[in-house]
């Protein structure tokens, strides 16, 4: 189904996405296929050593399923820009829920965009990640 | 503290390619349902020449780059102390399976906070691909724990 930009409105929210259980399988398998070899992620002996109780996901992989709330609900080429605050981290054995709301419709240079307030929360209840999107709609 | 004349220091370009196989074990990786991201036929269907890099790759493609942490290097900071404050992306094309990517990063601002308890590196990387097309700007801020 096309999103056209006159069939939204200013509150309008979209589909939540729900990500699989953060396993550790999962941090091993995003630390390989993203490049992102931060022992913090996937050694508990390393993230003990520096503090931490127990290793935790990567931010990226949370923002990785804000990006497909955003991809499920319209193509990619139709985002424009995005950006993110990690708020808080994100423990083991957690879902991610990613939730946008549309805030503002607007037009610019010619194109007919929407601005999205998205953020993530896992289902243990904390707030991961805060941020905005820009999308171009027809 | 971190060197704040390092602000505005740019890195030599690297360039990478978008490999295939790397793509597909990030959609498997991030639980992608939407087959176009691994799915060569589905992502020809949907008008693409290859397989679509996601949104956030571009940030992956630093990190597979020879010298994925040279910020922490330069800065000379312990990974063990750094957090992930803030990610930007913004996007004038796309990026495919097989492109070349040349990502030119340099260090936009440094900054503390809390008496130097937290100090934030700011860093830019533009991607370029092999038409010499600008595809993407992304901005990362670095969180550096002092306490």
């Amino acid at each position: 189904m096309t999103i056209e930009f006159d069939s939204v409105e200013v509150g309008d929210e979209l589909p939540e996405h729900v990500s699989p259980e953060i396993t550790r399988h999962v941090l091993a398998l995003f630390c390989g296929s993203s490049g992102d070899h931060n022992p913090m992620h996937v050694d508990i002996d390393f993230a003990k050593s520096s503090g931490m109780s127990d290793v935790f996901a990567h931010g990226m992989l949370s923002m990785a399923y804000l990006a497909q709330l955003l991809t499920h609900w319209v193509p990619q080429s139709q985002l424009r820009e995005w950006n993110v605050r990690f708020l808080a981290i994100t423990p083991v054995h957690v879902r991610v829920k990613c939730t946008g709301k549309i805030i503002e419709k607007f037009t610019s240079d010619g194109e007919n965009l929407v601005r999205l307030d998205i953020n993530a929360h896992t289902d243990a209840g904390s707030h991961t990640l805060a941020g905005e999107a820009v999308i171009a709609l027809n | 503290m971190l060197d704040k004349s390092l602000i505005g220091h740019e890195f030599e370009p690297v360039t990478v390619e978008v490999e295939k196989g790397q793509l597909k074990f990030f959609a498997k990786a991030t639980g992608e349902t939407n087959a176009v991201y691994f799915d060569e036929d589905t992502a020809r269907a949907a008008g693409h020449p290859s397989l679509p890099a996601p949104p956030t790759f571009a940030f992956s493609l630093s990190l597979l780059s020879p010298e994925p942490f040279s910020t922490l290097t330069l800065f000379n900071v312990d990974i063990g102390r750094v957090l992930h404050g803030e990610q930007r992306f913004s996007y004038s094309g796309q990026i495919y399976a097989e492109d070349r990517i040349t990502l030119k990063q340099r260090i936009r601002d440094v900054y503390d906070k809390k008496g130097g308890a937290l100090e934030f590196i700011v860093q830019e990387t533009e991607a370029t691909n092999q038409h010499a097309e600008v595809v993407g700007l992304s901005t990362t801020v670095t969180v550096v724990r002092n306490g």
